[in-house]
């Protein structure tokens, strides 16, 4: 179980939070000129990191805010928070096979 | 040659107090070059490697495991199969992977513990009860075998379950597919090992892949743990590290990975012979010929590589095994684990060539491929030796996501078996 510090509220049980998958991705800015490859990987391909991957989740159950997260995959350890439009941190990138 | 397996030589090795038994397989040095190498030592792994040799004539084949064989989610699974899928692709796909599990024993020569013992899936309220009724119609459309049942069947079919309307589930209806049943998990990665390596299969454990050597958008060579490995064609089956490799390879895969748990109790004697699922519940039992109640949970929704979920998950299953099933309230549980699934947007798996000429990809399976190993490797193998898809995997392609092509199997996948 994940204990993970919501910007607003600080630190919550995860089953307060809902997962909403890999963060950054920009909605394309020509969507009528925009290829099907291009909308299938806008929908759906997915960074799937095994290391440090940057996600959005919502206090779903709590104030309702997205925030981003950057955890590490493996051993689940959050690295940082950090709000919606900010840049993410600089991490050190662990790798694995 | 392998020897076969016999009443005969059970019979020899119990005079030498089964202490000569040869080796099920071999464990070779990998050479320098293959024709083929699959990636994944997993059940589906296995099965394409020894379809290759049966099927294809293709025996310059090697197995290349990171860990031991069936230490993935061939080994972690709650080992339901079946095959009442909702669309036509998919039905076709596993009842075809049905009919291989129906004489999987006698053709590798190992009992893999095959049991129809029926799988009976729970409507609890009136849009599972037409959904259920729908996926019954649709599954006897594609000559897969289902029937629905009232709850007076229900309590004829499987007596132990609570049917009083009490509770926060009450059962409403079922459907039952007789021919589905449970194997033994680790049988069939090691037959599949066994009747491989005996038509020529190198077997190599404890080997990660770690890259591939592409030139001109062709496959050359794998880098493993044991040094360079030239292939002309390669196969990806690593279920929930497929992203890892994919991306190794320079493509993405619309796949997550996620941790889904499983546990068992301490065993008990024979009280439940049949399989019973509740999709909306997230909770599936079955008990396994040790006697150990098997309960497979929900999974984790967030990207998970560490083969461990939360107990929150597990606690939602029980508490509603316990609901459909009170005499278990008593039960002390004796392992819980997890595998990491790799789980399509569709929930259905993808069968395919890459973007890479020789190397092709079998993942996407998620929380639900262990009844598909057979087809799944008889398949991909054809798609190998020949480098295009049989007529049963064509439509699960990889650009399906391009193309809007989907096979939604949500409802008949869920998270459930
Ligand atoms: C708890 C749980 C319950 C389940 N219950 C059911 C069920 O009841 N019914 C059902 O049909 N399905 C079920 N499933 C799903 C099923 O287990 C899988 O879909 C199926 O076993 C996948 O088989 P596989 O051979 O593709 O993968 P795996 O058995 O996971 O094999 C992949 C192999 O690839 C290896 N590998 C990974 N990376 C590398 C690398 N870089 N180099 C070399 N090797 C590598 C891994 O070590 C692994 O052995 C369940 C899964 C889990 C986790
Ligand atoms: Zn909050």
């Amino acid at each position: 179980m994940l204990l993970i510090v919501c910007p607003w509220c600080g630190p919550r049980d995860e089953s307060e939070f809902s997962y909403g998958g890999e963060a950054h991705i920009a909605r394309p800015k020509n969507p009528e000129k925009l290829s099907d490859e291009k909308w299938g990987d806008y929908v759906f391909m997915r960074a799937n990191t095994k290391g440090v991957l940057l996600e959005r989740w919502v206090h779903s159950h709590g104030c309702g805010r997205w925030f981003n997260v950057a955890r590490d995959t493996v051993s689940y350890r959050i690295l940082a928070v950090y709000r919606m439009g900010e840049k993410p941190p600089k991490l050190d990138k662990t790798t694995y096979v | 040659m392998t020897p076969r397996y016999s009443i005969f030589s059970l019979l020899r090795n119990a005079a030498s107090y089964h202490q000569d038994w040869p080796e099920a397989w071999r464990s070779p040095e990998p050479k320098p070059s293959y024709e083929v190498v699959i990636v994944g030592g997993g059940g589906h792994g296995l099965a394409t490697a020894y379809y290759l040799a049966k099927e294809h004539g293709i025996t310059d084949v090697a197995v290349i495991e990171r860990g031991w064989l069936g230490g993935g989610n061939t080994g972690r699974n709650t080992t339901i199969v079946r095959s009442n899928y909702l669309w036509d692709e998919s039905a076709q796909l596993y009842e075809h992977a049905l009919k291989l599990w129906e004489g999987l024993s006698q053709d590798l020569n190992y009992n893999v513990m095959f049991s129809q013992r029926g799988v009976m899936n729970l409507a609890h309220n009136q849009h599972d009860l037409r959904e259920l009724n729908r996926r019954v119609s649709a599954n006897r459309l594609n000559g897969v075998d289902s029937e629905f049942l009232t709850p007076a069947q229900i309590k004829a079919f499987c007596p132990i379950i609570d049917l009083r309307e009490q509770g926060r589930y009450p059962v409403l209806g079922a459907s039952l597919q007789r021919r589905g049943g449970t194997a033994r998990h680790d049988a069939v990665a090691w037959g599949y090992a066994r009747a491989a390596d005996a038509r020529g299969v190198d077997i190599i454990q404890e080997c990660p892949v770690e890259g591939f050597d592409i030139e001109d958008g062709k496959i050359r060579a794998v880098r493993t743990g044991k040094g360079r490995i030239e292939a002309r064609k390669v196969g990806i089956v690593v279920a929930g590290h497929s992203s890892v490799l994919a991306e190794q390879a320079g493509f993405r895969l619309p796949v997550q990975s996620l941790p889904l748990q499983a546990l068992v109790s301490e065993p008990i004697k024979p009280i439940l012979d049949t399989v019973v699922m509740s999709n909306a519940v997230h909770a599936y039992i079955s008990q396994s010929d040790k006697g150990e109640l098997v309960i497979g949970a929900g999974v984790d929704h967030y990207v998970g590589y560490g083969q461990r979920g939360g107990i929150a998950v597990t606690e939602e299953t029980l508490a509603a095994i316990c609901e459909l099933f009170p005499m278990f309230r008593r039960m002390r549980m004796l392992r819980l684990w997890g595998g990491i699934v790799d789980v399509c947007p569709d929930a259905s798996p993808i069968l395919s060539k890459t973007p890479v000429e020789g190397l092709y990809i079998n993942c996407g399976w998620g929380t639900g491929g262990f009844k598909a190993t057979p087809g799944s490797g008889h398949v991909f193998a054809h798609t190998i030796a020949r480098d295009e898809p049989h007529a049963l995997n064509a439509p699960f392609k990889l650009d399906r996501f391009h193309s809007g092509f989907l096979i939604d199997e949500h409802g008949a996948a869920a998270v459930a078996h």
